[in-house]
Order: structure tokens, then sequence, then C-alpha cells
């Protein structure tokens, strides 16, 4: 969760989202490593009320999920698995000890091993784009990864900055906003949706790559396989380990629920619509 | 505290559960698992309940798709195709399926409980590979027919005859309000191979579908459940296999009350499943309709009967998981599961019934699941038991507990 001093955006943002847990909040970051590997960002999205200080929004007793963008990219790297163009997925999430659930799902998904970075309390509350994409180059660099998937962004924060930030700190080419990737010899080819349509490329392993929605449709775990995630291993490590400062440096000034809708006002003629907007002060 | 409980020689089944009792909170596995299905039910049956109601239509798809979950043989081992997770689990599987879908979680329900469950225990290898394994995968479901149309609760009094004729099973009669049957591929049929011996002469025997002599009457005209069929199955000299037998003969009788018993925990789950689903949306009106200047939900009249619509749920629901786990602890677990069955189904007519009280006039109309939650609700108090039996059945082990 990453809380910039664009306030309104955060703000905005907070009312819109509704929770996809039966009402129940949410909140995790997650990202995911592989070996010959795929790093997928797992994060999820809050029911979100604005703390009475002001400082931020209420994250006690908050359920954790994963974020619908990371589900799309860990069900790729599995994909990759199957199809025996991946040997290992490793999901990791950055977070407190709540996050292991998370990474629990992705294992039940498929994924073979887990790796939790513990960040709490404090830290965990300024966590942002820049410190977790260190993270992850610090891990990525550590297990010898060839891949790294993320969701595209987290529906909390909405930045879409993690994924191209860790593809800048390896200095590692990256495939944003993916509806297909398709492994041809050492070369990842993304088509990319962008504004103007869809752009493909051809990016050369390692490389990191953001899922996009219509990358594909998550599979629900099957019973068996969530019988087999408890038996796989999740490692603890901590960001200082991984020789990473996790302070943030940003500040956050304050943060408000967006403005109340308003009423709208009919009017019969156009005449009368220009003359409310002249009135309005926007013509 | 696994490692508190381990000296005392537990081992780590039963410390899940003894955690589960100390902190009220399922076990990791249990609860990944009950995500998973509610999911699945929010995302895929939700929002085709109605219209599968509506159409009458078995929702073919998705059953395949729980199949591929493992969801529709849940208790059944690995090596036999099946999920290999326990009767708590599958208690929790049919109950947050039955939330999004009522009828789907009769469907899953009839083919773990009272299909697979009789093979699985009293069959024999041979009988498992055969009529178990195609069963797991959603491809095909079973059903289990023991009514007939002289006799329900009376089910000692059969009238299904099974006569030996050479290497054959000649089998007759009919059987009545058989869930599945029209989108069964095999049936566990009981019937008498000597009337004399009243409900001791009664066997169980297993028959492919289609087969000839077996027939099926048209579909019944339900109030609820309507995408899962429901109709007569007629035997007109229908010829199986005497290896078709399953269990011994005589057997038949004590295999049907030992299905039943577990089997109802799953419609227990299913009547949960229905209640929440009233309760969840007599909350959320609750919240939203306003009358006399505020939201409803501030009404006391309102908040005595969300308080009690939830009690009745969670009593049900705890009462439910105690049957499970005993009946996976290998104990006795006949009260339990009845007094399980009685809850939750009376808990599941009462909160629908509130719920539409809650609802009001859009109770009252298809726009509001409350309709269908009210109309599926009220057979959970009649199939695998009926709330009178379950009475019968719940006196006879607390007169028995304190015999003289």
């Amino acid at each position: 969760m990453h809380r910039s001093s664009e306030v309104k955006h955060v703000a905005s943002y907070l009312n819109t989202r509704g929770c996809e847990c039966f009402g129940q909040p949410c909140e995790s970051h997650c990202p995911v490593l592989t070996d010959r590997t795929i790093h997928v960002q797992l994060k999820t999205f809050i029911k979100i009320r604005v703390k009475p200080d002001r400082t931020g929004v209420v994250t006690d007793g908050v359920k954790h999920s994963m974020n619908p963008f990371c589900e799309i990219a860990v069900e790729e790297a599995i994909k990759l698995k199957e199809k025996k163009l991946v040997k290992e997925v490793v999901a990791v999430s950055c977070g407190p000890q709540q996050v292991q659930e998370t990474i629990r799902t992705a294992l039940a998904m498929g994924a073979d091993r887990g790796i939790h970075v513990e960040v709490s309390g404090k830290d965990y509350e300024t966590l942002g784009p820049l410190q977790v994409s260190k993270i992850f180059a610090a891990l990525a660099k550590k297990e010898q990864a060839d891949l790294i998937i993320l969701g595209k962004q987290a529906i909390d924060d909405d930045c879409n900055q993690t994924g191209q930030m860790i593809a800048a700190l390896l200095d590692w080419p990256q495939g944003t906003f993916a509806s297909e990737m398709t492994l041809e010899a050492d070369k990842m080819k993304v088509v990319r949706e962008v504004d103007g349509g869809l752009e493909t490329i051809k990016i050369k392993l390692p490389a990191v790559v953001t899922a996009d929605l219509r990358l594909n449709t998550p599979r629900y775990a099957t019973l068996p396989n969530i019988m087999k995630a408890k038996k796989k291993k999740i490692a603890n490590v901590k960001p200082a380990d991984l020789g990473v400062d996790v302070c943030s440096r940003l500040e956050v000034l304050k943060v408000d629920e967006p403005p109340q809708r308003q009423a709208g006002v009919k009017v019969e003629t156009v005449d009368d619509l220009v003359g409310k907007l002249k009135e309005a002060g926007r013509v | 505290i696994y490692a508190y409980f381990v000296p005392l020689g537990l081992h780590n089944r039963a410390a899940q559960l003894i955690e589960f009792l100390i902190l009220a909170e399922l076990p990791e596995l249990h609860q990944m698992m009950r995500q998973t299905c509610r999911d699945y039910a929010q995302k895929e049956l939700a929002p085709i309940a109605a219209q599968l109601d509506k159409d009458h239509k078995f929702p073919a798809k998705q059953v395949k798709e729980l199949g591929a979950m493992g969801v529709m043989a849940v208790e059944v081992p690995e090596s036999l195709g099946g999920a290999g997770m326990d009767y708590l689990a599958y208690c929790l599987a049919v109950e947050e399926l039955s939330r999004g879908c009522a009828s789907t979680g009769v469907i899953v329900s009839v083919n773990n409980s009272l299909y697979l469950g009789p093979i699985l225990k009293f069959g024999t290898e041979e009988q498992k590979k055969q009529w178990i394994t195609p069963f797991t995968t959603g491809e095909r479901v079973g059903c289990f027919a023991l009514s007939e149309p002289g006799n329900g609760s009376d089910a000692g009094a059969a009238s299904t005859l099974a006569q030996q004729e050479g290497d054959e099973w000649v089998l007759s009669g009919t059987k009545a309000w058989i869930t599945n049957c029209w989108d069964a591929s095999a049936t566990v049929v009981f019937a008498t191979t000597d009337k004399s011996l009243k409900h001791k002469g009664i066997s169980a025997f297993l028959v492919p579908m289609p087969h000839p002599g077996l027939s099926l009457g048209k579909k019944e005209d339900k109030l609820g459940i309507r995408a899962s069929s429901t109709a007569n199955i007629i035997l007109e000299d229908c010829r199986i296999p005497l290896g078709n037998m399953l269990g011994e003969r005589g057997m038949g009788f004590n295999i049907a009350m030992q299905t039943l018993d577990s089997g109802r925990l799953g419609i227990a789950a299913q009547a949960l499943g229905i209640a929440q689903a009233a309760l969840d949306c007599s909350a959320d009106y609750a919240h939203k309709r306003t009358a006399f200047g505020a939201p409803i939900g501030k009404l006391q009249a309102i908040q005595f009967k969300l308080a009690d619509m939830a009690l009745a749920i969670e009593s049900a629901r705890l009462l439910t998981w105690r049957a499970a786990m005993l009946r996976d602890a290998k104990k006795p677990f006949t009260k339990e599961a009845a007094m399980a069955k009685l809850a939750a189904s009376e808990a599941a007519t009462f909160v629908s019934h509130q719920a539409i009280q809650v609802l009001g006039g859009m109770g009252y109309v298809t726009d509001m699941p409350a309709e269908r939650h009210y109309r599926d609700a009220r057979i959970t108090e009649i199939y695998e038991g009926t709330s009178e039996i379950q009475r019968l059945v719940i006196a006879n082990n607390i007169l028995k507990e304190y015999q003289q």
C-alpha cells in the first residue's frame, strides 16, 4: 500500500472500490519469485475507512487476499510450468504474518514454494513500490531468477510502478500490461495492451512482465492442491537480510474521503444548461 | 499447540481439532478449502442460480468444474480419484456451494454422501474401481433409490423386489423422489430379497443408468431446488449381474441407515448455506432500505429478527461441525447428526421465512433471491429423514443413554 502526496487520488480510489470477499476487508503485498522463475506480485483490495486522525486508512483486523492482477500473474506462471517451460514457481509476499495465507493460496494454485519477506508495523504502513521493487531485485539476484511476473498494479493504491522499478533496478527488459506472453527460445514475446491498441514486443530473458486483465482466467485451487500446499515450504526473510532499507522517502500529509457527490440538476433547454454552467463558473 | 499435545500421544489431526475447539477457528486447510468454495459459489453459481431455478436446468458445466476441483468426491481417497479430505471439509464445501445455489449443493451432496458414500464403505475393491472412479470427475453423477411411492419414512417396508434368476438379479418395483435421477449414470437401489424378513430382508444393488428394465418417471415440478431433477425410477424386469449386490444379502437396511446418518450432515450443510444466503440478503437490505427516515437496520424489530436468524444459523453450524468431527474421529455420531440436520433445516425455514419478512414486498418477488431461498429451504426439513424422524432418532438415543 503506497500513500503518496497525491492525497486526492488515493482518497477518491478508496470509496469507489468494494471488497470481493463477501464484505470482508482484505489487504496484502505479495510478490512472487521463481527459479527459472516467475515473479508475481500479489496485492489485494480493501474495503476502506479513513482513520479518524486522517493519517491513513483503517487496517486493523483486515483480512488478506490476493490482488486480482497478481492472481492472473500466478496463473500465468503455473501455466508456463505446466508447459514445462519453467522449472520452478516461487511465490513471494512482503508484509506482516497474515500474508502467509496469500502465499498459501498461490501454493494451492500450483506454485512450488513461497518466500515471506517480513515487513510489519510502521514499516509496513509506509511500504511502497520503491521498497518492494528493491526487495524483489535483491531476491531475484539471490534466487537467480529468470523471469518475474507481477500484476500490473495493486488495486489498493493503483501505483503501477513496482514492475517497472524492478526492471530498472536490475537493468532487465520489461513487458508491461501483458495480455499475452509466449516464450520463444530465450526471448519472451509479449503482447501489450496500450491506449492505442496492442503492441507486440520481444524481450530477452531475464525479464520482468506485468500481467493485465486479459492475460488469462485464474484457476480455482483444487482440493488435492490445497492439501499439497500444506506441505510446501514458505521461507522467512527480512528486508535487512537482503540489504534493503524499507524506509519511506514520502510523508503522508493527510488522507481524506472524496467529497460527497452532489445531487444533479435537470435543465429543460440547452440555453438553460449553458446558463447554469456559466453560473457555476465552468464556462 | 501441537508441541503441547504431542507428548499426550495425540496425532496431528486430533491436535488440529483440539486447536479448533480452543481457538474456535477451523484448521488452515479447511479455511482455504472453504474460501475456495466460497469464491466459486460467489463467482460461478450465485449469478446463474435464479436462471437455473427458472429453467429447471441441471448445471452440467458447473458440476464438471466442481468435479475438477475435487468437490464431487471429497472423502474418496486420491487412489480412487477423489480429494482425500475429511467429512468436515465436505460439509464446509456443501455449505458454501449451497450459499450460491441450493440445487448445486444438493447435487454435490447426493453424489458424495448418498452414492459414493455407501460404495466406499461397503463396496468390494472391484466395485469401487467400477462405480466410484468414473463418478469423481463431475462427468457422471450417481443417485440413491430408497423411498417408494408407498413408503418414505417407513424405509423397512420396501416393496421393490429382487429375485435371483441364475447368475442375475431381477429387480422390479418403483422408487420415488429420487434426486439427480434424470442426470445420473448409476444408482444404489434398495430392494427386498425376502419380504418375510421385513427390514432384514432388504439388500442394496448397484444399477447403471440407462439400463434395460430401468425407466424414469416424469420430472417432478417442485417448489424448490428446481435445477436438480427428481423423479420416479421404475424397475421392470431389470436384470443386473450377481456381482452388483452391494454388501451382504440382507444388509440393505443397515447400509441405508448408515448412509443416511452421514447424508443428513450433507443436507444440514445445504440448509446452512441456504439460511446464510437468506441472512446475507436480509442484512444487506437492512442497510439499504430506509423507512421512517433511517435504514431499517436501525429498527429494533428488524434487529431482533437478524439476531435470531444469526443465532439459529450459528448454533446449527456448530452442531453440524461437531457431528462431522465426531464422524471423522470414527466416534458414534448418529444423535449429533440428527440434531444437526434438525437444527439446520429448521434454521433454514425460519431464516428464509424471516428474510422475506425483512424484505417486505421485495421478498415476495423474483427480483430478489429471498423467495427462492424460502422455496429451497422447505425441502431440507423433509428429505433424508423428516424433522419428525430426526426427533425420534434423537429421543431413542437419549433414552438409551439413560437406560435403567
